[in-house]
């Protein structure tokens, strides 16, 4: 009851604040008449008694203001009155206070924006009904498995989430699911929309509700079902179906099958992995139908599937691990693929069932992105850390300029608290508006950098909705930073004595030894740490300029990739092999082509084939068998991509099925197998799983060239003739070299394409951007870096050029006596800028230390170069002293003009 | 003796506002004469504590008040107690009593 009527009596205080004010003063009126009267009447005169009530009363707006220093609404009133006081300083400033309000908004900012990802990516539960109740099944580290990996998370067989799904007792419900791209399109020219393939149980078990008609259950997900029907995401269904109701019962064809849609889920499920999105969702007993023979759910070694599950009530993730891996041999017994020869066997009976936490979902972003993400935090950090002692520093420079008020406030009644609580406002309001202007940017910094990570093929969806997290982290900045900047020339401008200060004449205070020293230090502590900021941003340039610029063993531009899938054919095997030869043909012929190829596996798209393979014409090997890489190319292969024979000769048309086995090979191979001897005299069989091939004999060995991706060391690859391979798919993915514009290719291609056979899927992309794409986060880390490297150097060398400045002010009169005196110009100069070089050498120094330090956390993350790269160290240090001399000359040759009569004039 | 309200020991300056008030409705300059009266001089009240006293009295509910015109023909603010002042009275009174009276038996024995 105390607190209600304390907060009622105090609003009507602050709503008729006249009113409240009126009636104190009548209150306090007639206490002093009352009094006066008294003392009339005992004697005095009435100007002697009303003097003597009024000393008596100690001063009539010293005892209003204890009165109002008893209600909270003054404390609020202060506040309002310090920040208005504050905002009119600023006015009377704006270049000061823009400058603050945009560097702490471009530092605030840049955090806020870096930290509302790592929030969306590793911080936030997914979306779903008791996410801590999920969990990831997935396999130990122990033994291995071989087989066909597909889709981002390869964690099990068809067959092995069959024995899981019948042999677990953890969870409630498991469900199997697998990401994957579907092309929607009817005819023509590929539109790929993001799929998923889920279980029955997948909707179930995440307890999501439909937004319209229903969602999949485990009776639409029965071995060999037809016509299993769709699930629309919410977005997609808006996007492609316009939100209409009658979406329902439509058909939506999946690699021209046609699928009813049946459902559409709410806005905000996005399924379980963080950082993508899905459109459509369909049962897995569909996939055999979609993709054919290729399958992956009939095959027993295809890998493509993630398993997620919710737990029992009262059982642990831990709990759960174990019963999985005490179940594991007798799964693992279960479903040995009859493709595995007994090497194969060995390793995978060797494997382990395990459980992870899956509140936070599952995602190949958080795996690659987390640490730079964290990484980038820091830089950032230390960008508004420089900022905030800029900050500090102009403040120190307003503080000494100021100290002639505060003395005189002081002198007159103000506390040192009352005081240095106003000076607070004041930067508490610079950080407010600085907040707010950084939230707004990092609103929009944050989506330019999911965007920028998104490329065509990978689309990136990152939820980032402002959550309690981000707002918290936005304000622990401002407030972080206020005081960062704010207490210390607070304290600083306060610690003056009235009686001094007031006595002093002439331009404010002479800063004392001691009071500059602050300002010293922060300039040699922003140095530091814009150092280190650079030296972080020329490795990650680096790093990026090696990747960009190393060459991977063939050209990379001036390359079209073009795949032409016929699956709708159903050919057999020589009648694709056929269809494909006569499709490069045909490209061949168009004008303008250069030279073309088909190829199992274009360079650095990420996919891969692994063999064993078997040194000379018989035997077993001792022990685990070597292996290589593998490429199936067509003729032509080598003088498409550039790259060079160091001997032999390439495939030709002769090296076809039935004729003798031949392989072109890599120097690494060479290397690495032929210990010496002539490697054209070598010859090797290939073992896949248990079928071992005919012997191989080398043609041919060429440059080495990357093979998975940039950063890869040489590896052994062999590169069959695509005529001789038993297993042909039914798609020609031709590499074309043109120095003709691509575009135009294209459309040639296409058109040819239609007529060869216009129920075709067509994908075209260019060779040199999707490598390029490969190195997203090295170019995403190298921009980053250094635009905070720059901006920290730029905010460094404004705090030098401020103190400089400051020194010389202060120093106007020994410069002018020295002048007088007979020192020239030169050595006026030369006096500035060593004081500048001193703290320059002593930042310097620290940073090299920190710098480091730091570093080192970065290695994994460069290439081509140590943490400690000396020409980097270098570079970073001369470029930084380079500019931050230059900074210091100004204020330098300003003092060598002064007109030192002048100069001692002004004392 | 020391005249000067700021020695008197904390709280007690409400505890003799709440006593003054008990016997009748009081304006400030009322309240600070009947303390002074009733303690022969002993106290004198400053109007630097009375008035912010007054102030956190009526936000803590032991006070409330009415313009009233006094006897020179002004407004004047006329204090009273609440029924939790009156409470609060009591429970003082006694806990004073109890503390004084300790304090004493302590006194006489050291002597």
């Amino acid at each position: 009851m105390g607190i209600w009527k304390s907060l009622s009596a105090g609003l009507r205080g602050l709503f008729f604040k006249q009113q409240a004010e009126h009636e104190l003063d009548d209150e306090l009126r007639d206490y002093l008449d009352q009094a006066t009267t008294e003392k009339v009447r005992s004697g005095m005169s009435r100007e002697e008694a009303r003097r003597a009530a009024r000393l008596e009363m100690g001063g009539m707006e010293l005892v209003k203001e204890n009165v109002r220093a008893v209600s909270w609404e003054t404390r609020l009133e202060t506040l309002w009155a310090d920040l208005r006081f504050g905002a009119r300083l600023l006015r009377f400033n704006p270049m000061f206070a823009c400058a603050a309000i945009l560097s702490l908004a471009l530092g605030i900012g840049a955090n806020t924006a870096i930290f509302q990802l790592l929030d969306a990516v590793r911080l936030r539960t997914l979306p779903v009904k008791n996410p801590q109740e999920m969990a990831r099944i997935k396999l130990d580290r122990r033994g291995s498995r071989s087989g066909n990996f597909s889709t981002r998370y390869p964690d099990f067989t068809y067959a092995l989430w069959e024995q899981i799904r019948d042999k677990q007792q953890g969870f409630s419900r498991v469900f199997a699911w697998a990401p994957n791209q579907f092309n929607v399109s009817p005819a023509g020219e590929v539109h790929n929309v993001q799929g998923l393939w889920v279980s029955g149980e997948f909707f179930e078990t995440l307890g999501a509700e439909p937004a319209l008609g229903r969602l999949l259950n485990t009776a639409d997900d029965q071995p060999g079902c037809a016509a299993a029907g769709a699930v629309l995401s919410y977005s997609y269904w808006q996007q492609a179906y316009g939100g209409r109701i009658d979406a329902i019962g439509q058909k939506l064809t999946i690699s021209r099958h046609p699928f009813p849609v049946i459902g559409v889920t709410e806005p905000d499920f996005h399924g379980v992995e963080v950082g993508r999105y899905f459109d459509v969702a369909v049962p897995l007993c569909a996939e055999p139908v979609v993709n054919g023979e290729d399958s992956h759910l009939k095959s027993h070694v295809g890998w493509w599937l993630s398993v997620l599950g919710r737990l029992k009530p009262g059982w642990t993730v831990e709990r759960a691990a174990a019963q999985l891996d005490a179940i594991s041999p007798s799964l693992f017994e279960a479903t040995i693929p009859p493709e595995y020869n007994p090497e194969n066997a060995k390793q995978y009976l060797a494997i382990r069932l395990t459980a992870k936490p899956a509140e936070l979902g599952v995602s190949d972003l958080r795996e690659n992105y987390e640490q730079p993400l964290w990484l980038l935090l820091a830089l950032a950090g230390l960008v508004l850390l420089i900022a905030s002692a800029n900050l500090a520093n102009l403040l120190l420079a307003r503080a000494s300029a100021r100290g002639k008020e505060m003395g005189m406030r002081m002198a007159v009644g103000a506390s040192r608290g009352r005081l240095i609580r106003q000076l607070l406002a004041e930067s508490l309001l610079l950080s407010a508006l600085g907040a707010s202007l950084g939230a707004l940017l990092a609103h929009n910094l944050s989506r330019v950098l999911v965007a920028s990570l998104s490329t065509q093929n990978d689309p990136l969806f990152v939820d980032l909705g402002t959550d309690w997290r981000v707002l918290g982290f936005t304000t622990g900045l401002a407030v972080l930073t206020c005081i960062l900047f704010g207490l210390a020339p607070a304290l600083r401008a306060t610690s003056v004595s009235p009686g001094v200060v007031l006595r002093e004449s002439g331009r404010g205070t002479t800063a004392g030894p001691t009071r500059f020293s602050l300002r010293r230090i922060l300039v040699v502590a922003q140095m530091a740490l814009s150092l280190t900021l650079l030296v972080g941003a020329l490795l990650f340039a680096r790093t990026l300029n090696n990747l960009a610029t190393l060459d991977p063993g063939f050209r990379k531009d001036g390359i079209l990739v073009s795949d032409i899938d016929f699956t709708g054919r159903h050919l057999s095997r020589d009648s694709r092999l056929a269809f494909s030869e006569e499709l490069l043909r045909r490209v061949r012929a168009i004008p303008g082509v250069d030279a073309a190829a088909t190829a199992a596996i274009v360079p650095l798209s990420g996919d891969g084939i692994g063999h064993d393979i078997l040194l000379g014409d018989t035997g077993e090997p001792q022990g685990e068998a070597p292996s290589a890489a593998f490429n199936y190319v067509s003729p032509g292969f080598f003088d498409t991509m550039q790259t060079r024979f160091l001997v032999g000769h390439d495939f030709d048309e002769h090296n076809r099925l039935g004729a003798p086995n031949v392989a072109v090979v890599n120097e690494t191979f060479v290397n690495k197998y032929c210990q010496g001897k002539n490697p054209l005299e070598l010859r090797f069989r290939i073992r896949r799983m248990n079928k071992t091939s005919a012997p191989y004999q080398i043609i041919g060995v060429v440059k080495d060239t990357k093979y998975f991706e940039l950063r890869e060391k040489s590896a052994p690859v062999v590169y069959a003739a695509r005529a001789q391979n038993d297993d042909v798919s039914s798609d020609a993915q031709i590499l074309i070299r043109s120095r003709a514009p691509l575009a135009g290719i294209l459309a040639a291609v296409k058109n040819m394409a239609n007529q060869a056979d216009p129920d075709a899927d067509i994908t075209f992309y260019n060779l040199h951007k999707m490598i390029d794409d490969g190195i997203l986060r090295d170019r995403l880390m190298a921009r980053l870096s250094g635009f905070f490297g720059l901006l920290a150097v730029l905010l460094a060398v404004i705090g030098l050029y401020g103190v400089i400045s400051y020194m010389v002010a202060r120093r106007r009169n020994e410069i002018g006596i020295r002048m007088s005196l007979g020192a020239n110009r030169r050595s006026i100069v030369a006096l500035v800028l060593h004081e500048a070089a001193l703290l320059l050498c002593i930042g310097l120094g620290i940073g090299v230390v920190l710098a480091l330090a730091v570093s080192r956390t970065a290695a994994s993350m460069l290439f081509g170069l140590k943490p400690n790269d000396a020409l980097t160290f270098i570079l970073a240090t001369a470029s930084l002293a380079v500019v931050a001399l230059a900074a210091s000359y100004v204020p330098a040759s300003r003092a060598s003009r002064l007109d030192p009569m002048n100069a001692l004039r002004n004392e | 003796m020391p005249n000067d309200s700021s020695t008197l020991v904390q709280g007690t300056l409400d505890m003799l506002i709440l006593k003054t008030l008990d016997l009748q409705p009081l304006h400030g300059w009322g309240i600070a004469q009947r303390i002074q009266q009733m303690s022969r001089g002993v106290f004198e009240v400053n109007p630097g504590s009375l008035f912010p006293a007054f102030r956190r009295m009526e936000r803590a509910g032991l006070l409330e008040f009415e313009w009233r015109t006094s006897e020179n023909n002004r407004r004047a603010k006329y204090y009273s107690l609440t029924k939790a002042g009156r409470q609060k009275l009591r429970s003082e009174t006694r806990e004073w009593e109890r503390q004084a009276t300790a304090i004493a038996r302590i006194l006489q024995t050291v002597s």
